[in-house]
């Protein structure tokens, strides 16, 4: 039954080949080239009955992708193996994950109009001098991830605070060392999830957490800090505030729209249990 | 494994796990089947040798995937998906427009191979030779599924001057 021949339209009376429904079908895929394109198109204009069929599968088409593209913007299910299970840890698997943390960033990042302003804004700021107290390197990398991210309602993160302990590990195998997300519950924030993302060369690690009654904190950690300690520095980038410091091979910078008093208090939480022997 | 052809296959995910949504609609079934296309992937990768789009090879897999999954199925039958769906999402009235609901719940009543091809021509625009290639079918099969998938959703969603809507719309004014 599948494969009998369907009902082919008529020919036009003029030297053109006849038009087949197989055409009408390429034609509404935007499969046909020129000369055929332009042919059908002229059959078209004078078969009114088969104009309808062609646009109602165009709206089909664009109904299918309303319906499915959503899920171009989720989220990857851990369970599935992004690289060769027999291979061994390398630096290049990173660089797939990275391809595809930019993807959906990028998807991320165009799908949502009113951040796209205040996430522009803070990254296109000029770089600035140190003493402005404004952001240079993964500080201010942290700030812009922190504005495109945080306001998300409904896909804050990439995996949630209910699997922790998978995100914990999937973090540090992504990122080739221990992570931690710290417990801030003492403080009133709650662990919402975290996420991967692309940093300059590699990927950087971003936990969520959440309060009833003040904004959202995310706090970056990378490996990408300059290899030398840096103790606990404060900065602003647009409305964010980030407090930033480098512990062994890991940056890290903490930042919210609160208030520098409020930040301050909950840095030097994140900073006493993120340090060695801390928690 | 070249790092960047790797990189092409961890690309290519989000668009095998919308097509396999699209497939089966049910979220965790859909990954099941991603899962299990994506570790045949990593293991057959040296036998793609390069030949066209590799997202095409990986439908491909999946497609042999979903097979063993719906023989599999009919040894064990279970009740058709269209059964679990709503009386209301069956039956659009003319005046509906093509409900996103309305859509799936037909999606999924389609037969399988009809779901396949209209969905790797209409979402994942591949052309009607890749989805040959990728299913494994003569061309002419290929343009008959997408026919028909194509009227039925006609006839479901947008609802006249078929010969089974008119019967259908008969039998309900009866």
């Amino acid at each position: 039954m599948d494969d009998t021949d369907t009902s082919a339209p008529k020919a036009g009376s003029t030297g053109v080949p006849p038009i087949a429904e197989a055409d009408l079908h390429a034609y509404a895929d935007g499969q046909l080239a020129a000369p055929r394109r332009d042919e059908v198109e002229r059959y078209l204009a004078t078969h009114a009955e088969e104009r309808r069929r062609v646009d109602d599968w165009r709206r089909q088409n664009e109904a299918l992708h309303a319906l499915l593209d959503p899920v171009l913007g989720e989220p990857l299910p851990l369970r599935l193996p992004l690289k060769a299970e027999t291979a061994a840890w390398r630096w290049r698997a990173l660089a797939a994950g990275v391809v595809l943390c930019i993807a959906s960033a990028g998807v991320a990042w165009i799908a949502r109009g009113a951040v796209d302003a205040e996430a522009l804004r803070v990254a296109q700021s000029a770089p600035p001098a140190a003493a402005s107290g404004e952001l240079a390197g993964f500080a201010r990398r942290a700030a812009i991830a922190h504005v495109v991210y945080s306001p998300e309602v409904r896909r804050p993160v990439e995996v949630g605070a209910d699997q922790e302990q998978a995100l914990v590990t999937w973090l540090t195998r992504r990122l080739g060392g221990p992570v931690k997300a710290p417990a801030l519950g003492a403080l009133g924030y709650e662990l919402i999830g975290g996420r991967l993302l692309p940093g300059e060369s590699g990927p950087v690690a971003q936990f969520m957490y959440g309060a009833t009654d003040r904004p959202r904190l995310t706090l970056y950690v990378t490996t990408e800090a300059p290899g030398q300690e840096v103790a606990f520095r404060f900065g602003r980038q647009g409305k964010v505030n980030v407090f930033y410091w480098v512990e062994g091979r890991f940056g890290y910078a903490l930042s919210a729209e609160t208030g520098k008093d409020e930040l301050a208090r909950v840095a030097e939480e994140v900073f006493r249990q993120l340090k060695p022997g801390g928690g | 494994m070249r790092a960047q052809d790797e990189a092409a296959i961890v690309a290519c995910i989000p668009s095998l796990r919308r097509y396999a949504r699209g497939l089966t609609a049910d979220v965790d079934r859909a990954d099941d089947l991603v899962q299990d296309t994506l570790e045949r992937v990593w293991r057959r990768f040296s036998m793609w040798q390069q030949r066209g789009e590799v997202r095409a090879w990986m439908f491909g897999i999946m497609h042999n995937q979903f097979v063993d999954r719906l023989r599999a199925q009919q040894s064990r039958p279970e009740r058709a998906a269209g059964d679990d769906l709503p009386e209301a999402a069956e039956r659009p009235t003319q005046a509906d427009r093509l409900e996103v609901r309305d859509l799936d719940s037909v999606l999924q009543r389609l037969a399988p191979e009809q779901r396949e091809v209209l969905l790797l021509v209409a979402v994942e625009g591949l052309s009607y030779r890749e989805v040959a290639l990728a299913l494994g079918t003569p061309l002419g099969t290929v343009m008959s599924r997408l026919s028909r998938a194509r009227a039925r959703l006609r006839a479901e969603l947008q609802g006249d001057d078929t010969a089974d809507a008119a019967a259908a719309k008969l039998q309900r004014v009866k």
